[in-house]
């Protein structure tokens, strides 16, 4: 099972449990962290499951609902709000048919609200998996989403 | 890495590597590399500059190419550019010939006459 | 044969958004094409600094500095430039103010008053080559220390400098250093506050992203200093490209016995770990940062202790910004006194400053200490855009405040800025224009501290969110008589009770736009106007009779049917039904939809 694999990279200390849900969060088809793998990480780290819960929860890059293949986080943050990142949201909103915080039915996209992402000098700016794009404008937009669509990146 | 000396060692070597990027090169030769420069055999005498230069270690010395400078009958161009001197510009130049302008100019500081086509004050 | 051509592409992530790794993939390819690649050598560097003019291509030895290059205009550079020496001036910078081509990178007026000491290499070398980073003295300052002198020398040079950390804080990094170092312990840490969560700051990841190694030096030297054997680089997640280079460079440091057992075949060994954070601002505090890296959720805690005596893991630890140790090789190698000499009496030095919002060149700019805010803002920023004058400026993020242009010639340094109601904070700059509502900034920036909050504490979990509660009121149109008083009492108890720095600063950004633009906020609460039409219940939408075409594209628009009027009739909102969304103002092609506010 993936998730023993994980488990066997790293010493069972509680100062490892935040690699260790990062891990298995990528690990992840669906980009998040089970009951079931808390519960074993729990075990493994010798920690009551509480504690691994609240920390899976603290931290708002750790998700405990299943995601979409590819993560969008937009920046909200002032310089990109500045630059227009309201109607960046809208567009996203709109091709994507769904709102801050959901999935698309097919499970390909999660449209997330980040905070800064520190490339302002190109705002408004957006990241999706690992990629930063900044510079953003309508067109653009449209066109990295029908490159992700089809598979293109 | 053992020493400091060692490092020091290691330094000068990669030096060479960005020494393009130093801002303080006692000396700038100029290669004209426009059509005409090129036609008449440019890019060798700028790989002869370079390779020269690099086995002598000058590393006060740079090598930069320039577009057309007009004086096409005279070309390939080479203009050698030194702080509070004249621009020393030779013609008709020619791989043989580098050696030569670098001994005796760039080195030891003395104009190559037979190869001077003009002098600019600056 | 050595290169004759070195072309540096910037990879900053700024650049890397606007696909310079394309470009350089694209360059690469033509060079080879032409077999120049023995001739040319195509280097990736870190962040240049001027962001909105990437992706930037600079050319050495020509110095020649290239702009927004995409991939369709490589073959034409290559060609030109590189094969027949003839620059491609359309792709090349030209002075605003001239209008003239900028032949050469250091005559660039964005560069002229900056001194580059901690952004030296970023932009300069390959940051995935540590033989780049030697090239250039680098580990020069380890070898020193740690061959030539003496932990307390060390220090000594550290206090002579003036070093004051550059997180925002500002204590002097030698007494930090100096606690301790202090302190009885067989176990002691080094840790890096790479976790650069203020909205409008990358003067961090730059430096991680484009000379990792000065950051490794930086902490192996505090490591050597304090007593320390072990270092963690603590570093946010949304920054993978750093988290990457860093890991690189650590791997490359340790091979070549930078990091490891005996260094430089001494006693002294230092190891050094790269840990990622998960999206939470708050561990950018200390305490949090220290929690979370023990796996733990990232609340703080009071302090004292403070984490020189107890730190991670109890143990005495010194925890500084990523600029401050990108400052210490550079005191080493030319002495303390040498750094004295820039800057101000109390500020020394220089300061990263991450331009952004509303002002021409955005990126990042480094100054010494002392330059105005006038300098920073219009001679290296360039001002506002065409037709747009500049409002105020935020300094130091969610925990600072504003600047009103009548401050514009206040010296940059720790205390006056203090003074102004403003920060230093980690160096970011937000310019804002008369488009921005204050209102709706202060709100903004609490909404991001209001979320960011950890909880732990009522000032801050409890209070914030009151605030956030009247400004979102003030900003609907339902702001009363009292509010600003209300904000400033609620604002100036949470400043004094909070827990930590997050909620300690929170409440910046509402009290310095209160005391700078405060008539705004009467405007909205009194006129229900908001002069910068930004909050969008406080507007109303009216058409021009005297524009109107009546071509009935804006009735098409409208969502809810609020337009009245037909072909040859001039059309008419009608107010009640209007939400104002806007959508009839966007569409109309002949300006004749004005916006309102206030008018009643």
């Amino acid at each position: 099972m993936k998730r023993k694999e994980i488990l066997r990279k790293y010493e069972a200390k509680p100062d490892n449990l935040l690699y260790i849900l990062h891990d298995i969060q990528d690990a992840s088809p669906y980009n998040y962290v089970t009951e079931e793998d808390m519960e074993e990480i729990a075990d493994f780290l010798k920690l009551p499951y509480s504690k691994v819960y609240g920390t899976a929860t603290f931290y708002s890059m750790i998700s405990q609902k299943p995601r979409g293949k590819h993560v969008i986080r937009l920046c909200d943050s002032p310089p990109c709000h500045l630059m227009g990142s309201e109607s960046i949201l809208d567009i996203l909103k709109e091709e994507l048919g769904i709102d801050v915080g959901q999935t698309t039915p097919e499970m390909l996209f999660t449209l997330e609200i980040t905070s800064c992402l520190g490339v302002c000098g190109v705002a408004p700016a957006m990241m999706i998996d690992e990629e930063v794009y900044g510079n953003l404008t309508p067109k653009k937009l449209r066109k990295i989403i029908k490159d992700y669509r089809e598979g293109n990146v | 890495m053992k020493n400091l000396e060692e490092l020091r060692k290691l330094r000068e070597k990669a030096q060479k590597e960005i020494q393009l990027r130093s801002k303080d090169a006692r000396i700038k030769v100029v290669v004209g590399m426009g059509t005409s420069g090129i036609a008449a055999g440019a890019r060798e005498v700028l790989k002869a500059f370079i390779t020269e230069i690099n086995q002598k270690n000058l590393t006060d010395v740079m090598v930069t190419q320039t577009g057309e400078k007009g004086m096409s009958s005279m070309e390939p161009i080479v203009e050698i550019h030194e702080e509070k001197k004249p621009v020393i510009i030779y013609g008709d130049m020619n791989p043989s010939k580098v050696k030569k302008v670098i001994e005796e100019h760039i080195i030891n500081g003395k104009v190559v006459e037979d190869y001077l086509i003009s002098m600019e004050e600056k | 044969m050595a290169h004759r051509l070195n072309v540096l592409v910037c990879s900053g992530a700024s650049c890397i958004s606007n696909n310079s790794l394309k470009v350089k993939e694209a360059m690469l390819a033509e060079i080879e094409r032409l077999g120049l690649n023995k001739e040319i050598k195509v280097i990736e560097t870190g962040c240049m600094g001027p962001c909105q003019l990437g992706p930037v291509i600079l050319v050495y030895p020509d110095e020649t500095l290239y702009k927004k290059v995409q991939v369709e205009d490589v073959r034409e550079i290559v060609e030109q430039h590189f094969l027949k020496g003839r620059p491609v001036e359309r792709l090349m910078y030209k002075s605003p103010l001239t209008d003239e081509l900028v032949h050469k990178s250091s005559e660039v007026d964005y560069f002229q008053k900056q001194v580059k000491i901690v952004l030296a290499n970023c932009g300069n070398i390959d940051p995935e080559s540590i033989e780049e980073y030697i090239a250039v003295g680098g580990y020069e300052a380890l070898g020193k220390a740690l061959t030539e002198l003496t932990p307390d020398s060390v220090l000594n040079e550290i206090k002579i400098s003036g070093l004051r950390g550059r997180g925002g804080g500002g204590f002097p990094t030698h007494m930090k250093w100096m606690f301790t170092k202090n302190e009885k312990s067989d176990e002691k840490y080094v840790i890096c506050n790479a976790d650069e969560g203020d909205p409008g700051a990358f003067m961090d990841r730059s430096v991680i992203e484009g000379d990792p190694h000065t950051l490794i030096e930086g902490m192996t030297i505090a490591g050597y200093v304090v007593g320390a054997s072990k270092g963690y680089v603590y570093v946010r997640a949304e920054y993978p490209l750093a988290i990457e280079r860093l890991q690189k460079a650590i791997s490359q440091a340790k091979e070549m016995g930078f990091l490891g057992e005996k260094i430089f075949q001494t006693d002294f060994s230092f190891d050094l770990e790269v840990r990622v954070g998960a999206g939470a601002f708050v561990c950018g505090e200390e305490t949090a940062l220290i929690h979370s890296i023990e796996g733990k959720r990232g609340t703080p805690r009071p302090r004292p202790p403070y984490p020189s005596a107890s730190g991670v893991w109890g143990k005495p630890t010194v925890l500084n910004n990523v600029e401050t140790y990108a400052n210490v090789r550079h005191i080493i190698l030319h002495g303390g006194a040498w750094m004295a000499e820039i800057g101000t009496k109390t500020s020394k030095g220089t300061k990263v400053f991450a331009l952004s919002g509303t002002i021409k060149n955005t990126g990042l700019a480094e100054v010494p200490m002392g330059t105005t805010i006038r300098e920073l803002i219009y001679d290296i920023g360039g001002g506002a855009p065409e037709g747009h004058e500049i409002k105020a400026v935020q300094l130091g993020g969610p925990s600072g405040g504003c600047v009103t242009p009548e401050y514009f010639d206040t010296p940059i340094d720790y205390e006056s800025l203090t003074q102004l109601g403003a920060m230093m904070g980690s160096g970011g700059v937000i310019a804002m224009d008369e488009t921005a509502c204050m209102v709706n900034t202060a709100k903004f920036f609490l909404d991001f501290t209001c979320f960011e909050s950890c909880g732990k504490c009522t000032p801050c979990r409890v209070g914030l969110k009151q605030m956030y509660g009247i400004l979102d009121k003030i900003t609907k149109g339902e702001g009363e008589e009292g509010d600003i008083e209300a904000l400033e009492k609620l604002g100036y108890t949470i400043k004094a009770t909070a827990l930590c720095g997050l909620g300690q600063t929170a409440p910046n950004p509402v009290l310095s736009t209160i005391k700078y633009f405060r008539h705004e906020y009467e405007e909205h609460i009194h006129d229900k106007k908001c002069r910068a039409l930004v909050c969008k219940d406080l507007i109303s939408y009216e058409i021009d009779a005297d524009k109107c075409k009546a071509c009935t594209l804006c009735a098409q628009k409208c969502p809810v049917d609020a337009i009245r009027g037909q072909r040859g009739v001039v059309h008419m909102i009608e107010q009640e039904k209007c939400v104002s969304c806007g959508s009839c103002y966007d569409v109309c092609p002949f300006g004749a939809v004005q916006r309102l506010s206030g008018e009643n």
